[in-house]
């Protein structure tokens, strides 16, 4: 309970801002670079899902799980390969969750090129190589945005939970504040982790319009 | 370091077997606090969300207020509940419910929405009054929608009670946060293994549910397909909203989690 302390400490916020800038800056490194990697991965996972499909049915059961399991539960189970209060503990399973995410699109996106268009390609003398790069990979752009969106946004969501057992991002702000009893830097934390998680999904709209101008119209 | 050698000493320690900190106790603890949160939400969300979905009015509201609410941290909003109110269950129980209602809403929004148009119209046509259409065509053939939605909702609030366990709550998350806080890394491994199980389990019974729950209709959408193919209007079919949820890989993205 709170004793006569304000719910927002002005002047703690304006003595912080560097402090609450590198925390951010943290956040983004540890919830977006597993993005990163689960993009990596997700692609050439797509490519041999999308050439053998029976590999896709058991390998989207498997992520079914992975998606379903707790994170807080995940980042404690990997301590022991991972250390206590590394930034691994927490980067490890926020790309498993965003490639969960990512692999159902990364397929969707790859079959999506329609036959008649793969054939024109083909029948202009593409190679198998040059197709994938030129027409397939550019036609999925849109639906691996799509994808992106969600994964950026709950990853940056879940790296907050990421503060109890590891070390560094926005986290950090709600154990503090309530270890100190100091609501300040809880609010402060809530309004940057969704901050941080609305900027990456303009940036990545902003992504999508350079990418794909012609997916416009399409509301995905 | 020793994985298996942690879980015997958790599942072995006679502190778990009996009394109020053994593991019968936690589980029920903690599913007893995830049903109250998801039933409050559920009081809320569910008619709203069918309403909506039925009129049509307020979907764009609907969609915007789901993504608002997967980019809250949870961990943040429990912290704050507690500092602002208190320890207590009502100053948990009220981020978890605020947690659990957007993918309900959205769920139950969208599968009405997804109602074969032809369907509700013969169902109009044939003289059902708004609220029998809604009760009899379309919360059948967006059962396997809403079910999922419910589903996404209830793994979100089991995982998220582990959290709550921080700011003095009961349930399994007791063992993950006072283990962390002693180091006690087989206490903290054992409640997480069974924070996982917990979430599995629901997940399947969930899966069941919508198998039993899906009208002949609504069930596979090839039987639909097939159908049309041959020309036969409808068959009975809605098909539920193209997104049957035994073909959707990732639970629907549209949905999807924040679960801590």
């Amino acid at each position: 309970m709170l004793d006569g302390e304000p719910l927002i400490r002005w002047r703690w916020l304006g003595d912080h801002l560097g402090y609450l800038g590198d925390l951010t800056a943290d956040h983004a490194v540890i919830a977006l670079v597993p993005v990163l990697l689960a993009l990596l991965l997700a692609v050439p996972l797509g490519l041999a899902c999308a050439r053998f499909p029976r590999l896709y049915q058991p390998l989207a059961a498997v992520f079914n799980v992975v998606y379903a399991l707790p994170s807080l539960a995940v980042f404690v189970v990997l301590i022991p390969y991972t250390g206590l209060a590394t930034r691994e503990t927490v980067m490890v399973p926020l790309t498993c969750y965003a490639l969960a995410v990512l692999l159902p699109t990364a397929v969707d996106g790859l079959r999506a090129v329609p036959e008649p268009v793969r054939q024109a390609a083909t029948a202009m003398g593409y190679g198998p190589w040059r197709r994938l790069a030129a027409v397939e990979l550019p036609a999925s752009v849109p639906y691996l945005i799509g994808g992106l969106r969600v994964a950026a946004v709950s990853s940056i969501s879940l790296a907050a939970v990421g503060a109890l057992v590891g070390r560094g991002g926005l986290g950090y702000l709600f154990v503090d504040g309530f270890q100190r009893t100091f609501p300040t830097p809880i609010l402060a934390g809530i309004v940057l982790v969704a901050l941080l998680a609305l900027a990456a999904d303009l940036l990545l709209l902003a992504a999508r319009r350079v990418l794909a101008p012609w997916s416009r119209g399409v509301a995905r | 370091m020793n994985w298996l050698g942690w879980l015997h000493d958790f599942f072995a320690d006679p502190a778990h077997r009996s009394g109020p900190d053994s593991i019968v106790h936690r589980v029920l603890e903690h599913l007893a606090f995830s049903a109250e949160a998801l039933g409050l939400a559920a009081l809320v969300a569910l008619p709203l969300g069918l309403l909506i979905g039925y009129s049509g009015r307020g979907l764009f509201l609907v969609t915007a207020l789901a993504g608002v609410a997967r980019a809250l941290p949870t961990l943040g909003l429990v912290t704050l509940a507690v500092l602002l109110a208190g320890v207590g269950e009502t100053a948990v129980l009220l981020p978890l419910t605020a947690l659990a209602a957007p993918p309900m809403l959205v769920a139950a929004a969208e599968g009405v929405r997804g109602t074969d148009p032809d369907v509700r119209d013969a169902a109009r046509g044939i003289g059902l009054t708004h609220p029998q259409t809604l009760l009899r065509v379309c919360v059948p053939a967006a059962a396997p929608t809403l079910l999922a939605g419910v589903r996404t909702a209830s793994v979100q609030v089991i995982a998220t009670a582990t959290v709550a366990a921080y700011v003095g709550l009961g349930g399994l998350g007791r063992y993950v946060i006072d283990g962390l806080a002693t180091r006690n890394y087989p206490t903290t491994v054992g409640g997480a293994l069974l924070v996982v199980l917990l979430a599995v389990a629901v997940q399947l019974l969930f899966a069941l549910f919508v198998r039993l729950a899906s009208p002949p209709g609504a069930r596979p959408v090839r039987a639909v397909r097939s159908a049309r193919a041959a020309g036969s209007a409808g068959g009975g079919g809605a098909s539920a909203g193209g997104s049957a949820p035994d073909d959707d890989p990732a639970g629907s993205p549209a949905l999807v989690k924040e679960s801590p």
